[in-house]
């Protein structure tokens, strides 16, 4: 697609709302959008799988495996991810000659590393706790069939438990993906040019503040319903065995049936 | 103790208290009157209220922050050109943080009240009123106390996540724990140590906030049988 930008603002009314302003600063807002998805695409992607493996250690019995998960989670969700963020980025700059010795400087002198590396850990974090209540919903009963059919191990996890547990966590982590989308924008803050970013740079240059800001803020709303829709329809395809078959389609709910409080 | 940054520390832990509070307050104020409205018969009022709590939570917190604490004075001063006066207004980062996370929690305790409304028997209200109270009198008595007990987890909840959005209003100057932690990791280079301190700081008061609530919960159901 190929739009010239310019051209389009060109005629269009500078007030009361300065419209020619939003439309040429629609490309770069375009482009920090990217940046937004990309960094909630990379976090979610690492932090789904580290949190399988950290839900699995948290529901053993040996508290020499569930305690150190606990201590994680605890940690990453009873603080602000602001103060996550500064730690990583910040902080890590007391360790500065450690970590050139270790070879890791590199890694962490780069704000999108940071950025990254922490919105995965607190990802990791929340759907963590949302899978360990997941696992534990999931009915005895077919756990024992399960078993009295010879599965056992890793076959049993990956046929029955692990299935049913990802159906169960799919609301809630439905909003965990909403959370973190718009948790992304706190990556403004270390100097990435991701949605807020630009905005906050394009404010700072034309000071056409109200134009700017709800500009990003209608991008981030649009991209928040389309996430929760396209989780509505997933969460459809995957109890349609359990609804009524003369019942087509799925009964429509409120724009807001799939938000709920965020979590702790 | 922290090289004499620690009294500093102290202040901006109780400025970020005061303003969770005070937060906290305008949430449960503002949760009510939109729990109020989406029940309403009024189709004018179910509709503001969807969009309210529609649009503050499709959007960052971050970005809300932005827009009223920068965008109400301009708002302001193109108001007062637009009559031909030329002023300067500045806003408080305090009233802009309070009132950003007041009004954005509130969508979420709206969400909460509405429930625990939907949650209370009808017959409550009925029986007040059949006994003679006024509407009001069966609110006050009846209908609130008990929506009160039902709402209490979910406000609970929102409390825990409330108190860590206010860090947020750090990167408008107002000086609470972060603020004041990001200073002193400034002025000392020694960002881990302060940031640390602030992240242990945020954990207590989610300890201590939680054991408090667990006993609010039982307090607001004593009396009520369990079983």
């Amino acid at each position: 697609m190929d739009l010239d930008f310019q051209a389009l603002a060109e005629g269009l009314p500078r007030r009361p709302v300065d419209l020619a302003v939003i439309v040429e600063s629609l490309p770069q807002m375009l482009d920090g959008l990217l940046l937004t998805l990309e960094l909630t695409l990379l976090s979610l992607a690492i932090g789904f799988a580290a949190s399988i493996g950290l839900a699995l250690l948290r529901i053993q019995r040996n508290p020499l495996l569930w305690m150190p998960v606990y201590g994680f989670v605890f940690f990453f969700r009873g603080t602000p991810l602001l103060v996550q963020i500064f730690l990583v980025y910040y902080g890590s700059g007391q360790f500065r000659f450690e970590l050139m010795d270790l070879g890791l400087w590199t890694w962490f002198r780069d704000a999108y590393f940071c950025a990254v590396f922490t919105l995965t850990l607190n990802t990791a974090a929340y759907t963590t706790e949302i899978l360990r209540g997941a696992i534990r919903a999931v009915p005895y009963g077919e756990v024992e069939a399960a078993r009295a059919c010879g599965m056992s191990g890793a076959l049993l996890y990956r046929r029955i438990i692990l299935p049913k547990a990802f159906r169960f966590a799919l609301p809630a982590y439905s909003n965990e993906v909403v959370f973190l989308f718009q948790a992304t924008s706190l990556v403004s803050i270390i100097t990435l040019m991701d949605l807020t970013g630009v905005a906050r740079t394009l404010v700072s240059q034309t000071f056409d503040v109200y134009e700017i800001y709800i500009t990003a803020g209608l991008l981030y709303l649009a991209v928040t319903y389309a996430i929760l829709g396209l989780f509505r329809r997933v969460e459809d395809r995957w109890s349609g065995h359990l609804r009524d078959p003369r019942e087509t389609p799925p009964k429509r709910r409120g724009p807001l049936a799939g938000i709920a409080t965020p979590m702790l | 103790m922290l090289q004499g940054w620690g009294d500093e520390i102290l202040r901006g832990l109780g400025m970020t208290l005061l303003v969770g509070g005070c937060a906290m307050v305008l949430a449960i104020v503002m949760g009510l009157l939109g729990a109020w409205a989406k029940l309403s018969r009024s189709a004018v009022a179910r509709g503001a209220a969807t969009l309210y709590t529609t649009v503050v939570r499709g959007v960052p917190e971050l970005l809300l922050i932005l827009i009223v604490y920068y965008g109400t004075p301009t708002a302001i001063q193109s108001l007062a050109s637009s009559f031909g006066h030329d002023i300067r207004v500045d806003f408080n980062p305090f009233v802009a943080g309070v009132s950003t996370i007041g009004v954005i929690y509130g969508a979420f305790a709206t969400e909460v009240f509405r429930g625990a409304f939907l949650a209370l028997d009808k017959g409550q209200a009925e029986a007040a009123r059949a006994v003679g109270m006024s509407r009001t009198l069966a609110f006050r008595r009846v209908v609130l106390p008990q929506v009160w007990r039902f709402a209490l987890p979910g406000l609970g909840n929102l409390w825990l996540v409330l108190i860590k959005a206010t860090a947020l209003i750090s990167v408008i100057q107002l000086t609470e724990l972060l603020r004041w932690s990001d200073i002193a990791a400034r002025n000392t280079r020694e960002p881990f140590t302060f940031f640390f301190v602030a992240a242990c700081l945020y954990l207590l008061i989610t300890l201590v906030s939680q054991l408090a609530l667990q006993r609010a919960e039982a307090w607001a159901n004593r009396g009520i049988r369990r079983g």
